[in-house]
């Protein structure tokens, strides 16, 4: 019988899981690399030593701010636009119903359709890369957050009406608070979606950052690099992405996990 | 062995008990028993408890769907051990109806398995229809249909199998109280025309004292038998039974039983009087 | 209804107005008017062919194969729970990931032909056909279940007339999104280095200063794109009224 509290157990298993799945894929690429041979693939471990020979080397660190400067604008603007509109267009019910069938096929159209029409739009250099990673993240932010506000339980709204609570402060002490966890699942995936989306444009038409270095590393023809690369880039998105899972966990579940154990 | 006015024993149990193992590191829960019951071919008989006390394990020992850990229970001679035999029904409390078929196929579905012939299965699928009053919504799908029509389609489903034991597990739970009076209707007069035994749970004292020959009470967990009570009402009766002077009686007798039993389900202390 | 056919109708004519007025600089975008011109004559022409069908394949052969090997892999996956908590922390992170970076490693693999973008788009659409397949699989209400149990039924007779037509409208959700993943993958994957497909004359139309061609491209592909998914939505919703939302 173990003394650890039971979510405490939980997330050390979950740790576990990781480090077990880790090493399942690592595992699975060294024996790609046995079969594929070096001219295709390097090996986990060497790759792991090339990432950190690459992010001790002169050229690395500014394309990573390049990218970064890239990301961080389209984030701020994402959000700083995408969250207020998504709140309005949740609230009015007229706005949000007439919004909701455009924005959902917008959704679906791939944005590199759009991506000429931002490079005749805005040239050559950080504003399109910008542009594009908004049009990419910006949506999701908004739909989410649409829903969110939308769906809203009605009885918490009425909760609230009973209290005396009206218009902005229902949204303000209710309905935002209410939405939250949807709201944040929506930020997640737009800056998810940015990050794709700055790296997208930098692989087609850039002259700095990761997405460039990645397309060079290829038409030199260096293994090594593309690989390490790919790894540093897989790694990032992944962690950032973890981060904000663990946040939104903290925010959702409120509670909800400790149920108590009582008669059925 | 044989019980009132001669009837069989259709289901026997004896010494029956169930436990649950706890969450690692906690002790096994004691659900139900040990409980001993003789199930008369043809009667009506209800169980009511407090929530918690085991009935729907019971039930689903009778049924097959679970294992008893300790007894016996044997169903028209043959023992249950963990599986479903050949002749029960049973209807669950939530929605079982497939929202995929239409309410013909959804009838259909369990004498479909069976590969009965497509005559036979037309015919008796049409004839249970009828019976529940179904036939104008065919070729319906469920999600058109409400709570007590879908009830009725799943009834009507395991009716279809002519089953010798009947088991109804709160059917009708999830329905308004108007709804449950006439569905009670309903199960007293397809036992009528069925003549199979039935087996029911429910939480409402006066459902199971309306549609009962006998009603078990039951303690709070782990479950056992405070008392059998007979009703000896007439095999051709329904809700309007309620009017019988006795029926008031049965019922505050119940009550008395179930009250403390339901305090103590409840998490309320002795003090609570 | 009405009010999203006024609103896309007033944008149109809106863009139309001021491409026309020189507002927006022909340079930078043609009228609505000629970009539909010069689609139909593009189309006409059949220079376009090799290249729609080198895209249509390849989506085709993406959803296709990410669907059969996504359903199978989800079924497989809830079978197994202790794989399933393993597998967990992939599924939720992966769509953060840009599957992109491993374009140039395929092309290094398998050369600049038809297989980095299928594969591209086979990797972006699996996931999503597996984590909905799960999610549909979870939600079998039990008492089916023990509805199935009490007739007695088999695990494969359960499985194909039970499990799987109450897992379908969450199956379907994932068809969607594989139709859409691949097409995203399939032409991004083009735009950024392709030798033919739809994605390739786009970029090469952009890089040549082809802005009739380039317009024209762009309008194919949002008119297909909304095409399928009305009629993928049309009929998903004709099921789930059917069904009522379990």
């Amino acid at each position: 019988m173990s003394m650890v509290a039971p979510h405490r157990r939980r997330r050390q298993g979950r740790a576990g899981d990781i480090v077990l799945l880790i090493i399942v894929l690592g595992l699975i690429w060294q024996a790609f690399y046995q079969v594929a041979g070096d001219v295709a693939l390097t090996p986990p471990l060497a790759t792991v030593g090339y990432a950190v020979g690459l992010m001790s080397s002169p050229d690395f660190w500014p394309n990573v701010r390049a990218t970064f400067a890239a990301f961080g604008l389209a984030v701020l603007i994402s959000v700083g636009a995408g969250l207020p509109t998504g709140v309005l267009l949740g609230l009015n019910k007229l706005a949000g119903d007439a919004a909701e069938p455009v924005l959902v096929a917008l959704y679906s159209v791939p944005k590199v359709v759009f991506y000429p029409v931002i490079l005749l739009c805005f040239g050559i250099g950080l504003a399109p890369e910008v542009a594009f990673g908004v049009v990419n993240g910006v949506l999701p932010i908004v739909i989410f957050t649409t829903n969110a506000m939308a769906h809203v339980k009605p009885i918490y709204l009425k909760t609230g009406r009973a209290f005396g609570l009206t218009g902005w402060q229902l949204v303000q002490t209710i309905a935002i608070p209410a939405a939250l966890p949807e709201i944040l699942t929506g930020v997640r995936v737009g800056l998810s979606l940015t990050f794709i989306g700055t790296l997208l444009s930098e692989m087609f038409a850039a002259r700095a950052g990761l997405g460039h270095m990645l397309i060079n590393a290829m038409q030199l023809n260096s293994v090594p690099r593309i690989m390490s690369l790919t790894l540093l880039i897989l790694v990032f998105a992944a962690i950032v992405n973890t981060a904000l899972i663990v946040v939104e966990h903290r925010v959702s579940g409120r509670g909800a996990e400790a149920q108590l154990d009582g008669a059925g | 062995m044989s019980g009132p006015e001669g009837r069989q024993a259709h289901v026997v149990l004896r010494g029956v008990t169930r436990f649950y193992d706890g969450a690692a590191g906690t002790p096994r829960v004691h659900a139900l028993g040990p409980l001993d019951l003789d199930l008369w071919r043809g009667q009506l008989f209800s169980v009511v408890g407090p929530s918690g006390c085991g009935k729907s394990t019971l039930l689903e020992l009778i049924a097959g769907l679970s294992r008893a850990t300790e007894g016996e229970i044997v169903f028209e001679g043959r023992s249950i051990k963990g599986q479903v035999p050949d002749g029960i029904g049973l209807v669950f409390q939530e929605d079982a109806s497939l929202p995929w078929l239409t309410v013909w196929d959804n009838v259909a579905f369990g004498l479909r398995r069976r590969g009965a012939p497509a005559g036979e299965i037309r015919r008796r699928v049409d004839d249970a229809l009828r019976l529940m009053g179904l036939r104008d919504f065919a070729t319906a799908y469920p999600a058109q249909l409400s709570g007590g029509m879908r009830q009725r389609v799943c009834i009507a489903r395991t009716l279809v199998l002519q089953p010798r034991l009947i088991l109804l597990d709160e059917p009708f739970g999830a329905l308004d109280q108007q709804t449950r009076l006439l569905m009670g209707d309903e199960v007293l007069r397809l036992w009528r025309e069925t003549g199979a035994t039935i087996f029911l749970i429910t939480h409402a004292i006066d459902e199971a004292t309306m549609l009962s020959d006998r009603v078990g009470v039951m303690s709070a967990r782990p479950g056992r038998f405070l008392e059998v009570v007979e009703t000896g009402w007439p095999r051709d009766r329904d809700s309007r039974i309620a009017g019988h002077g006795d029926f008031g009686k049965l019922t505050a007798h119940i009550w008395s039983l179930l009250r403390e039993e339901s305090l103590k389900a409840l998490g309320y202390g002795p003090a609570f009087q | 209804m009405v009010l999203r056919a006024a609103v896309l109708g007033g944008g149109v004519l809106l863009l139309e107005i001021l491409c026309r007025l020189g507002v927006i600089p022909r340079f930078t975008m043609i009228p609505p008017t000629a970009m539909a011109a010069g689609l139909v004559a593009l189309l006409r022409t059949g220079s376009l062919n090799r290249d729609l069908f080198a895209t249509f394949t390849a989506v085709a052969t993406a959803v296709g194969s990410s669907v059969v090997v996504g359903v199978l892999a989800g079924m497989v996956v809830h079978a197994v729970p202790r794989v399933r908590r393993v597998l967990d922390p992939l599924f939720a992170t992966y769509y953060a990931i840009p599957i992109w970076a491993f374009y140039p490693l395929f092309i290094v693999l398998f050369g600049l032909n038809e297989i980095p973008k299928i594969v591209i788009a086979f990797l972006y659409s699996v996931v999503a056909v597996i984590v909905n397949t799960l999610n549909g699989l979870d939600r079998v209400p039990r008492v089916l279940l023990k509805m199935a149990r009490a007739y007695r039924m088999g695990p494969l007779a359960t499985g194909t007339t039970v499990v799987l037509p109450s897992a379908a409208p969450f199956i379907i959700t994932g068809v969607k999104l594989a139709i859409a993943y691949s097409l995203i993958g399939v032409i991004s994957s083009e735009f950024i280095l392709a030798s033919r497909g739809v994605g390739y004359r786009l970029s090469f139309a952009y890089l040549g200063f082809d802005n009739v061609t380039l317009y024209a491209l762009i309008l194919l592909l949002l008119v297909c794109v909304t095409t399928i998914n009305q009629v993928v939505y049309a009929w998903e919703q004709t099921l789930l009224r059917r069904w009522g939302r379990r």
